[in-house]
């Protein structure tokens, strides 16, 4: 195999609060090759927003380390003149909210030439122009001459983030990161701009970091997927590989929380307790260990690494050998560990 | 746009017309009339009242304001009795001054307030904005009379630096250079003590505006662009703050036209406000009448021009 497109080795993001950094992206490590989606999942606060922001340099007041090698060459901390080359160029990025992530002064298609004349600014104002509107055509917006003059408000949350996805790909870029792209969208849109998304990574050959907590979306679209808790990557696997066989104690708990058509369960699985907060996540151990606590103590491993199972399948920590599902009745003791 | 203007204009009419009415009303509430102070005392009270039958004084008032109304519009506001002279003709020469006093402190209001929010906005809680941001409670807490009257004594007084009284050198030819120097020198001291202290809204609102934009999704997708720092402020964080800003333009007026009261007073610079001042005190009535009501004229247009410069810029409140 080739050299991959980006490869993080052991990054750490860290955030100030206070006198003191904490890290809300912990030792990750993680590989994304051309033509490849890589999804990363989590619950809220696992970081994995943290990670995207890391590798586009988005942090403002963060302290980044470790390295982050984009075709080789390592991107973390890079200065801005340098990583402003490469932003909307070779790595583009597509946000969550598309109602807040376009000026609301500035036209469409000025929003999108924008990004155009940034790195090819030798280019004719008419030929950008030309482009823009059959850009607008491929992410499939209807009237694209129309549109290029309008404003976003005049625009829906789909078709806004069609925008968006075009002023990602405007440059043809091969590192592709998508911020949980359809949560603010409703599901009959979802699957257009999923589909939209991997057809273009097809079309420019890029590689996609997807990141998601819709597990539904990561089977859909995933060729690896990559769970972080708490900070950390818990297991990695390709997507077969982790639906059909997963072993870390949270990755199945996600799974097993996925309402089914065929079982007819009276209640979901939840997990218990929440996702501990930047500044009282634990350091040492097991970091899911907290969230079960029905699991003996012996079976987490002091220093949890990532352990390769099979090929390609890693999975933090030992625990994952003795996990078992508690039994339902004892729900009530459950609730106390929400409140405590 | 222009349906926009043109909806507007058409409420700002009955808006000018009810103030009007107001302002009749209350100048008619005022004890005495024309026929009590300004009159030989000597004339029968059967002759006085004759004339106040001729001068349409025993009229209902609604009579009256129409009367008064119908001079209005054409400009004819009644005589002052101070001066002797045609309201209309003296609230101009004076209303041209306030207009080149008002120009000038609009134009430092701006020249001193964007800088500084920007600055400011741009490093909030660095040592720079600490000291920005001091300046702008000091300039809340001063008083404009105390201020201007510190800064008359400072630079007027004790240095000289400034005139202290008057818009013009007396002597001087209208239209040479040296009238318009004279003009300006004259403008300086209290176009800048006014402007000092009524830029701190400015500053402290730009910078705000700015600290909040900065937080905005869309300047995640403009940095991600591979947009440098500088575009980024210009283009997208600038652009998005300055909004209220331009949106306050309109009402600045209507704090300048306040602001210039005082000053004009306290540099004795025959404007508007100076005027107005001396008129109330003198019971100058038809002068006072005629001031109040270009006055709240000038307010109404400020909220017009407001809302205007606001559908310019922004084009969500364009309005199909």
């Amino acid at each position: 195999m080739s050299n991959p497109l980006l490869e993080i080795k052991n990054l750490k993001t860290s955030f100030r609060i206070g006198e003191e950094y904490y890290a809300a992206v912990d030792d990750v490590s993680l590989t994304v090759n051309e033509n490849e989606v890589l999804a990363i999942v989590g619950e809220s606060g696992s970081g994995k927003s943290a990670l995207a922001f890391s590798v586009m340099g988005l942090h403002n007041r963060a302290k980044i380390e470790g390295e982050i090698l984009f075709k080789g060459n390592d991107i973390a901390n890079l200065p801005p003149k340098k990583l402003n080359k490469i932003r909307g160029k070779e790595l583009s990025m597509i946000f969550q909210d598309p109602l807040t992530a376009l000026n609301p002064l500035m036209e469409v298609g000025r929003q999108i030439d924008e990004v155009l004349f940034l790195h090819n600014s030798k280019l004719p104002k008419a030929k950008r122009k030309e482009y823009i509107v059959e850009l607008l055509e491929r992410v499939e917006i209807p009237r694209p001459e129309h549109v290029y003059n309008q404003f976003p408000h005049e625009l829906s949350g789909g078709m806004r983030q069609r925008v968006i996805i075009a002023i990602a790909i405007a440059n043809q870029p091969e590192l592709l990161i998508a911020d949980e792209p359809t949560t603010a969208l409703d599901v009959t849109i979802q699957a257009q701009i999923l589909d939209l998304i991997r057809e273009l990574k097809n079309d420019l050959n890029s590689g996609v970091i997807l990141i998601t907590h819709d597990l539904g979306v990561v089977a859909e679209m995933a060729d690896r997927v990559a769970v972080m808790y708490a900070g950390q990557i818990v297991e990695v696997a390709d997507v077969d590989m982790l639906f059909n066989n997963p072993q870390h104690p949270y990755t199945r708990s996600l799974l097993s929380s996925i309402p089914l058509l065929e079982d007819e369960q009276d209640r979901l699985h939840v997990i218990h307790g929440i996702v501990p907060s930047l500044k009282n996540l634990p350091r040492e151990g097991c970091r899911f260990s907290a969230r079960m606590p029905w699991i003996d103590d012996d079976v987490h491993e002091e220093h949890p690494e990532l352990h390769e199972i099979s090929p390609g399948h890693f999975v933090r920590c030992t625990c994952y050998k003795h996990f078992y599902f508690p039994e339902e009745n004892k729900e009530d003791q459950s609730h106390d560990i929400t409140q405590s | 746009m222009w349906k926009f203007t043109v909806r507007r204009l058409l409420i700002s009419a009955p808006q000018i017309l009810l103030l009007s009415i107001i302002i009749f009303w209350l100048a008619k509430q005022m004890p005495g009339d024309a026929l009590t102070g300004l009159i030989d005392p000597n004339i029968s009270a059967e002759r006085k009242e004759e004339m106040r039958e001729q001068l349409g004084l025993n009229n209902p008032w609604y009579i009256q304001y129409k009367d008064w109304l119908a001079g209005a519009v054409q400009g004819d506001f009644g005589e002052s009795f101070r001066y002797k002279m045609d309201v209309s003709e003296l609230v101009w020469q004076r209303i041209v001054n306030t207009f080149w006093l008002s120009l000038v402190s609009v134009f430092f209001i701006y020249a001193i307030g964007l800088p500084l929010g920007i600055i400011s906005g741009r490093y909030n809680d660095k040592l720079i904005d600490q000291l920005i941001t001091g300046y702008t409670y000091i300039g809340f807490a001063t008083p404009i009379f105390i201020f201007g009257l510190v800064s008359l004594w400072v630079f007027g007084f004790m240095l000289g630096w400034f005139p202290t009284g008057g818009s013009v050198e007396p002597g001087l030819e209208p239209g040479t250079l040296e009238y318009i120097l004279s003009k300006l020198q004259h403008l300086l001291l209290p176009s800048l003590a006014i402007a000092l202290i009524g830029t701190v809204g400015t500053v402290q609102y730009l910078r705000s505006e700015i600290i909040d934009t900065k937080q905005k999704d869309f300047i995640l997708t403009a940095r991600a662009k591979g947009a440098p720092e500088r575009r980024v402020y210009n283009k997208h964080i600038f652009r998005n703050s300055i909004l209220p800003i331009a949106a306050f333009f309109g009402y600045e007026i209507v704090n300048l036209i306040n602001g210039t009261i005082f000053i004009e007073q306290i540099f004795a610079y025959p404007g508007m406000g100076n005027l107005f001042i001396e008129s109330i005190l003198q019971r100058d009535f038809s002068v006072v009448t005629a001031l109040v009501l270009i006055t709240g004229v000038g307010a109404i247009v400020g909220a017009l021009l407001s809302d205007i410069i606001l559908s310019i810029v922004d084009p969500r409140i364009r309005i199909k």
